[in-house]
């Protein structure tokens, strides 16, 4: 007996069980700090990451294929999956870019409907994307206060179409349902409710002192490396890129709008860490909230339905729309030949690219900020795999 | 001072029955009475917990569970029954041990983190004549007993054969061991001006001078150590980095389920309860009434410090204390393990000693 117990501790020695190296640890697709089925791949010495690799493609559904055998109208609720947490901006990038293909012309109702629900969308998408980020980093108690208000926005887009996630609202030449009645009423209801509780959220969580340890100077993004890695929305932002679409490219008709674009200024630590992507977007649904008001009063009448076309069927030719969504800059490429399908879709997803600067900025950094730099960049899995 | 033990003992005396056989008895006695106050604890402290963390994060918590039909009231004592229910879904739970664990150590750890915190319970009064057993050396035992638990989270997380366990209980023993000493030197201070190391003297102490919070600056300064130290050692927010959900799963619980890891629920609130205790003996009065915290009432008010009013007083204080617990659970976020060391030994440490050395100087020139 002793005799075999000595033969496996040789063996054991043998196999240089002593050695030091580095371990990979396996995050995801099963955690809870993942936001979605994102796998990661960190390489770790002790609790100092040294490289990371996202491993992708557990949400794909072969959106951009589906697109190909569709008609434009049914790949609406398509887009809508894209995004799960932001789908009027989808939508509504989606039909922007069918609309400049057929080059179409939308009453002022129907645009200042969409840019209603949109910013709605962005507080919605926002108000997640703060309160798991506070998750992240184990604030429990803003969490719950952002769903809360969460359930405000989607209860009104509830009245809107009937759905709570998943709109379907926004269509090529149009939205599905003028707007219900007193539904301008219920949304500024919901705005005044809604914009003490930001204040409220800067208190518990924005100006705590643990938080700011937590995420001032973590991950820093320099700008220059956000560019280069094509950064986009909020997480680019925070890093003081000036670079929203709303303002650098009109779209709809946000030029007629007065908001400001926030931009991270490294109050609590450097430029383009995780506090300032995080306040950006704090910043933005105040903004949004500005937007909301003056959509609410200057929101002419006429009919929705007026410009929505009989049948979707674009000359030949290919066009390119973008759109500022609640996670950065979303693309649409849509080549026509002449058919009621597309013959090829492609879309550039923000959170995608927003993703790939994570192994670049988490280096060095410990495992617990990697999980604060993952929530800070604020990806949607059902947008990156498509 | 009496014991629960002491009076069990005397009382029997005249049976004149085997010495040990009355040892047995005393032992299965005891532990069954602790078992019981653990569970108990455990049952009230979770519910507790839940139905403030709830009116904090603008909920309700549970509601519809209740025992034998009565679900409680409308609010604060709706779904009475939650945590009874979920006791029992915790004990008929299968129990899964993963293949490539070490079986032996991962059957053991639970067996040896209830261990610290029963044994930590024999010195913890609950009044002037209710504890177990009455210890000279009172508060160094519960110190000394405390931190068994900490072999078995290291073998918790080594025997689990999981990343994640493992990060947890590396960073559980890191955390738990650092904090001890900033703890040590807290009560250390106390130990220091009163000259004894039992409880029940402490208490005494502050019966006669004021209570011991109040004693100097420095006094004060280290029950607030000593508190801030406590959640360390229980892993409550914004400490609770060996757990850290949203980081490590559930650090070195994660790969167990059903009975064994309540065992380690249980132990996580006993753990709370004794830190409480301990802190509103030393430095909150124990069971003395808050009326008489200085001293400053006629002599006919002194029959608020009974004996039963004092078990009143030293839970009345407890639970504030685990109260603030939970309030600090629902409103901060997590320290970085880091951000966690740099404090204990970088703040903690230091003020602790330096604290102690002036408080010596206070003694010796007033």
């Amino acid at each position: 007996m002793a005799e075999v117990l000595i033969q496996k501790d040789k063996q054991l020695l043998d196999k240089s069980v002593l050695e030091t190296g580095e371990m990979i640890l396996n995050m995801g697709p099963q955690h809870p700090s993942t936001h979605g089925v994102l796998r990661l791949k960190i390489h770790t010495d002790g609790e100092v990451v040294s490289k990371i690799e996202p491993v992708l493609g557990y949400l794909h559904r072969c959106f951009e294929k589906h697109s190909e055998n569709l008609p434009y109208e049914q790949i609406v609720p398509f887009t809508d999956r894209c995004d799960y947490l932001a789908s009027m901006h989808m939508d509504h990038a989606f039909s922007m870019t069918v609309e400049k293909l057929l080059d179409l012309e939308l009453p002022e109702r129907v645009e200042y409907i969409r840019v209603l629900v949109s910013e709605l969308q962005r507080i919605a998408s926002h108000l997640l994307a703060v309160g798991t980020f506070g998750l992240d980093v184990g604030a429990i108690t803003p969490f719950t206060w952002t769903l809360r208000d969460r359930e405000r926005i989607l209860d009104l887009f509830e009245q809107l179409c009937g759905a709570r996630l998943l709109y379907n609202y926004i269509w090529p030449g149009g939205v599905s349902h003028d707007l219900p009645p007193n539904f301008i009423e219920h949304t500024i209801d919901f705005v005044d409710y809604f914009e003490p509780n930001i204040d409220e959220l800067n208190d518990v969580l924005t100006t705590n002192k643990i938080f700011i340890e937590r995420s001032a100077d973590v991950g820093i993004l320099p700008a220059e490396v956000g560019i280069n890695f094509g950064v986009s929305g909020p997480s680019l932002r925070g890093s003081g890129v000036n670079w929203d679409l709303r303002k650098n490219e009109p779209y709809s008709v946000y030029e007629k709008f007065d908001f400001n674009v926030p931009l991270g200024k490294g109050e609590m630590g450097t430029a383009g860490d995780c506090w300032d992507r995080y306040y950006v977007r704090v910043q933005e649904m105040k903004e949004s909230v500005k937007i909301i008001r003056q959509a609410c009063e200057g929101l002419p009448d006429g009919d929705v339905h007026g410009s929505l076309p009989k049948k979707i069927r674009p000359e030949a030719g290919e066009v390119y729309g973008r759109y500022e969504s609640a996670r950065g800059d979303v693309g649409f490429y849509i080549i026509s030949n002449g058919k009621n399908v597309p013959l090829r879709v492609k879309m550039r997803s923000p959170a995608f690219c927003n993703l790939s600067v994570l192994s670049e900025i988490s280096e060095g950094w410990m495992i617990s900020d990697v999980i604060a730099i993952l929530g800070s960049l604020d990806i949607v899995l059902g947008e990156i795999d498509r | 001072m009496n014991s629960v033990v002491d009076s069990f003992l005397r009382s029997f005396a005249h049976l004149n029955f085997d010495a040990g056989f009355m040892i047995s008895i005393v032992i299965i006695t005891s532990g069954v009475i602790i078992f019981t106050i653990m569970a108990l604890n455990a049952m009230v402290a979770v519910y507790f917990e839940r139905k403030v963390s709830a009116f904090m994060q603008d909920r309700l918590g549970p509601m519809e569970v209740g025992i034998l039909g009565f679900k409680g009231g409308k609010r604060f004592w709706g779904g009475i029954g939650q945590t009874l229910a979920d006791a029992i879904k915790l004990l008929v739970k299968e129990d899964i041990l993963p293949n490539n664990a070490d079986k032996f150590l991962m059957i053991l750890a639970p067996f040896i983190i209830v261990t610290g915190a029963l044994l930590t319970f024999i010195a913890v009064p609950f009044a002037e004549s209710l504890v177990i057993s009455d210890f000279n050396i009172g508060i160094f035992y519960i110190v000394a007993m405390s931190s068994v638990g900490v072999i078995g989270i290291i073998l918790a997380g080594w025997s689990s054969n999981n990343k994640w366990s493992l990060y947890g209980a590396m960073r559980a023993a890191a955390q738990i061991i650092s904090y001890e000493i900033p703890i040590g030197l807290s009560l250390l201070l106390v130990v220091l001006v009163v000259g004894s190391l039992h409880l029940g003297d402490i208490v005494q102490w502050q019966a006669d001078h004021r209570w011991f919070i109040f004693h100097s600056p420095f006094s004060f300064i280290a029950f607030f150590i000593y508190y801030i130290s406590t959640l360390a050692e229980t892993n409550r927010v914004p400490f609770d980095i060996p757990e850290a959900e949203s980081e490590l799963v559930a650090g070195w619980m994660t790969e167990y389920s059903g009975f064994r890891w309540s065992i380690f629920f249980l132990s996580e609130y006993a753990n709370m309860l004794i830190v409480s205790i301990v802190a509103s003996i030393v430095f909150l009065g124990g069971w003395l009434s808050p009326l008489q915290m200085f001293n400053i009432l006629p002599e006919s008010w002194l029959f608020l410090d009974g004996p039963v009013l004092g078990f009143f007083w030293i839970m009345f204080k407890a639970i504030l204390l685990i109260f603030v617990m939970m309030w600090f659970r629902w409103t901060f976020p997590r320290l970085r393990v880091d951000q966690l060391m740099y404090l204990c030994w970088k703040v903690f440490v230091p003020f602790a000693l330096v604290n102690l050395f002036l408080v010596s100087l206070w003694e010796l020139i007033l």
